[in-house]
């Protein structure tokens, strides 16, 4: 429970993927999976193989070989013809309870309203190692089609034999199996006649192709929205339950503090207030918010805090500590790159900065525990609510059987929430209370015991031909991460490595990973080098490109853009950026307008165009690209966390600038769909593009090439 | 020290027992479950929790419910009359103002706010009497559409 020193923390720029795959993914053991229905049809997502329908005894623990160990995902038809989707991804914001559902409406021939979906509850839900990594679309939402399209035939069959009808004439439409020659129909939930069928099917099981789909592809409203819109939606901040505690921890005055000495008496003093002291974890559970507060103040702590370096040295000491890491990785290496700088007309080498930043979401952690008899419950807001179940079994020392996680919908996440700092603590206070407690982070606790962006530095030599060809490339990033770090220009002559720092602050995931920084860094360099050797920068990466796909979204937003068209003003510029993440291409082209009295930057006007596949949901697609591009213009001008002696100095919003209303360019985005293409994620490509566009317009409009993210926290700086 | 007072939410008075002292925010939801306003920062940087008193938009998580003893306070969950929601929680649905929602409650409210005070506002000034709202989602683009579209909404009646 201790808050950790830094240097306890494993090197994780990229956190999540340091998670292996389990051994096991059957988590509702078999005997509550039959317990969860009643009558009706389940069909159970497999890893491989086809299996056959298994027609169950109706007995409390049926045909118990009969499911498989790793199982993806379900769905159940209850006799009353509800569909019932389980599935481990969780809801953030990014809507996949919509896309997911229309998934399976599509298969099943069923409105989208009459598909309820179960998400991140490990005691209801098939094993999932996170909603992350933009893996939802492509990998869950195939699955559950699948599943879906297995339950449509085994109905059809189930009809045809019940009237002895060819299975090829009966039709699947609006919840029901009909017969159009004789005029019998018959619901989803009758056919199943009182028995418990379960069916197995291979996760590859074929499914209705895009260019069929009536369903996904069009822009199906959000799921449940109503409840947003009337404050209805209970988020787990808002929730409650009998006889509920607060919680509120006593934070340590720095990171990697250990406590030396605590005075809690007059905190145990106060009326019914429980007060947790172990090891450095203290903590008060109450019976209202501003006793828990009084009682946590009351306290008095000594702590020793020991050295740790600051925002000041944060780049020196990155570069200095790389070798104490894991040392460098070489992720792409071709030709000589002395060779290729030697060959050039043209050489440039640029050191780019990227600062730590917070994901802030707006909901921070909370979580509500509940502990009944050795069972342990906790609602929590997480990405990754089987991750939260392990950690909380590991800090509690019970077996995970024991630990059951559920995920509300939640006030959003970016990457931030993979961890169950609030879970752990909420149900550490609850065991002591004896009652349920609730704990919600304060803004100030989540910008500064979450975990942030990582910082890095990155370093770039790369050489060109007055032709434009370019000859050489070498690409070192310093703790960042190895996201979207190969280039997809073609160069003869790369060497590309990402180094591990042990981090001077606690980091982990976020939106896009390091995908935004290595974007940054390389398509402002690529934008410098048109500019050496007098290229339109457009021209220069199409001539450097080979990727039809990153081609096309150029293209495509070069055009909608005007990007050859004449500036609206003295002092505006025009900005192009692009790349691939995550199965998604983006092409970004910025206007900006730049006061160089006052140093104020404004970013006019944005297109993005963004190709991932084939488009599930037309408008939450272009939803996610513009919240990307928002979101990724805090990172681009003015995100920073600033840190010293190990305290984030501007934990607050009016300490940390995010984007505003104001800061809101025209945004226009353009959408490819293709058709002919799996559909991938979009919760993160989109979000590449913007700061290197934005930088790339601020240097057209002034001749300053800005080589730090955040670019300008306080303005231009001339 | 905990006092006796009345409170007009909604509509509906309340008798409840409290610190007058006590951020109204904490008592519209831990004392009265009223938990459409949200938690975003407490220091009125971030709007989630923004009701009306008397029709002025405040901050809930800075104001202490004494202050608003004696006044009409609206939360989101007073906007809908009848099960009708308000023409901007409708626009908000039909524009998808939002992803993850939970800064679109203080946003409605304020929303409505504006739009009582000026029907038909420019984008200037819908800017400018939003901007102390946060959507870390970064829907802005959409809010701003769908303030547009509830006031046309309002003054085709």
């Amino acid at each position: 429970m201790d808050a950790q020193h830094p240097s306890e923390h494993p090197f994780e720029p990229e956190r999540y993927e340091r998670y292996a795959e389990p051994v096991y993914r059957f988590n509702v053991n078999r005997r509550q999976f039959f317990k969860l229905f009643g009558g009706g049809l389940a069909v159970v997502c497999v890893g491989t193989g086809a299996l056959a329908l298994q027609p169950s005894d109706g007995a409390n623990d049926p045909a118990p070989t009969a499911l498989p160990d790793d199982i993806g995902s379900w769905l159940h038809i209850g006799e009353d013809g509800t569909v019932t989707v389980y599935t481990g991804k969780v809801e953030v914001g990014q809507n996949i309870r919509t896309s997911l559902t229309q998934a399976v409406a599509e298969e099943l021939r069923v409105p989208v309203e009459a598909v309820q979906l179960v998400m991140g509850d490990t005691d209801l839900t098939p094993y999932d190692r996170g909603t992350f990594g933009s893996r939802t679309t492509p990998t869950m939402a195939p699955r559950l089609r699948s599943a879906a399209a297995a339950a449509r035939e085994v109905l059809i069959d189930l009809a045809a034999e019940t009237w002895q009808a060819d299975r090829g004439a009966l039709v699947v439409a609006a919840g029901k199996v009909t017969h159009p020659a004789t005029g019998r129909s018959v619901a989803f939930g009758a056919l199943t006649q009182g028995q418990k069928l379960v069916q197995t099917i291979a996760a590859d099981a074929p499914v209705t192709p895009a260019t069929q789909w009536k369903v996904a592809g069009t822009s199906v409203p959000k799921v449940g929205g109503r409840a947003f819109v009337t404050g209805e939606h209970r988020y787990v901040s808002d929730m409650k339950l009998p006889d509920m505690r607060y919680g509120k921890i006593l934070r340590p005055p720095a990171f990697g503090a250990t406590l030396r000495s605590l005075d809690a008496g007059r905190a145990g003093a106060m009326d019914g207030v429980t007060v947790v002291h172990d090891g450095s974890f203290v903590g008060v559970a109450a019976p209202d918010p501003q006793t828990a507060a009084r009682a946590v103040a009351a306290m008095r702590a000594e702590w020793d805090v020991p050295p740790q370096p600051s925002r000041a040295e944060l780049f020196d000491y990155l570069k200095e500590h790389a070798a104490a890491g894991r040392g460098g990785r070489d992720r792409h290496v071709t030709g000589d790159v002395e060779q290729g700088l030697a060959a050039a007309d043209e050489t440039l080498a640029h050191t780019y900065t990227i600062d730590f930043i917070a994901h802030a979401p707006l909901e921070p952690r909370a979580a509500l525990a509940q502990w009944a008899g050795d069972k342990l419950t906790v609602w929590t807001g997480t990405q990754r609510p089987f991750g939260v179940r392990s950690e909380l079994a590991e800090a509690f020392r019970i077996p995970e059987e024991r630990v059951r996680v559920i995920m509300p919908d939640t006030g959003s996440g970016y990457g931030g929430k993979h961890t169950g700092e609030a879970a752990v603590e909420a149900a550490r206070l609850a065991r002591a209370a004896g009652k349920p407690v609730k704990l919600v982070w304060t803004r100030e606790e989540e910008f500064t015991w979450a975990y942030f962006r990582p910082a890095g530095v990155i370093e770039v030599r790369s050489g060109v031909r007055r032709d434009g060809t370019v000859t050489a490339w070498a690409f070192h990033n310093y703790n960042s991460g190895g996201a979207a770090i190969e280039t997809p220009y073609v160069v003869p002559n790369q060497h590309i490595a990402f180094h591990a720092v042990q981090s001077p602050l606690r980091q982990g995931s976020y939106r896009g990973l390091a995908a935004p920084a290595n974007v940054f860094a390389r398509e402002s360099q690529m934008d410098a080098m048109a500019r050496l050797v007098s290229m339109d920068p457009l021209a220069f990466r199409l001539k450097n490109l080979r990727d039809a796909r990153l081609q096309a979204v150029f293209e495509a937003a070069a055009e909608a853009f005007g990007w050859r068209r004449a500036k609206p003003a003295p002092g505006h510029g025009f900005g192009i950026a692009g790349g691939v993440d995550k199965g998604g291409y983006v092409a970004t082209c910025a206007e900006v307008a730049v006061d160089r009295a006052s140093g104020h930057v404004q970013v006019v006007r944005v297109v993005a165009a963004f190709e991932c596949g084939a488009v599930v949901n037309p408008d939450h697609l272009k939803n996610q690209v513009e919240g990307s591009i928002i979101q990724g213009l805090g990172g681009a001008l003015f995100e920073s966390i600033d840190f010293a002696d190990g305290r984030v100095l501007n934990p607050r919003f009016s300490r940390y600038r995010v984007p505003r209303f104001s800061d809101t360019p025209l945004l226009d985005v353009i959408l490819l769909d293709r058709k002919d293409l799996p559909s991938a994620g979009a919760g993160e490509a989109p979000i590449i593009g913007i700061a290197p566009a934005v930088g790339n317009a601020i240097f057209d409009a002034t001749g300053i090439r800005l080589h730090t993210l955040p670019m300008a926290p306080h303005g231009l700086e001339t | 020290m905990a006092n006796r007072m009345e409170l007009t939410v909604n509509g509906t008075a309340y008798q409840i027992e409290v610190d007058a002292e006590q951020r109204l925010l904490g008592v519209l939801r831990d004392v009265l479950d009223l938990t459409g306003s949200k938690y975003g920062c407490g220091e009125g940087e971030c709007g989630a929790c923004t009701v009306l008193v008397d029709g002025t938009p405040i901050r809930a998580c800075l104001s202490s419910v004494g202050e608003a003893v004696g006044k009409q306070i609206t939360t989101i969950e007073g906007l809908a009359q009848d099960g009708r929601l308000h023409p901007l929680q409708e626009a908000f649905l039909e524009v998808d103002a939002f992803q993850c929602g939970y800064c679109t409650p203080g946003l409605i409210v304020s929303g409505v706010a504006l739009l009582n005070s000026n029907p038909a506002p420019t984008r200037r000034e819908v800017v400018a009497f939003m901007e102390g709202h946060v959507c870390r989602c970064g829907t802005y683009p959409r809010i701003l559409a769908a303030i547009n579209k509830a006031a046309d909404a309002l003054k085709a009646g």
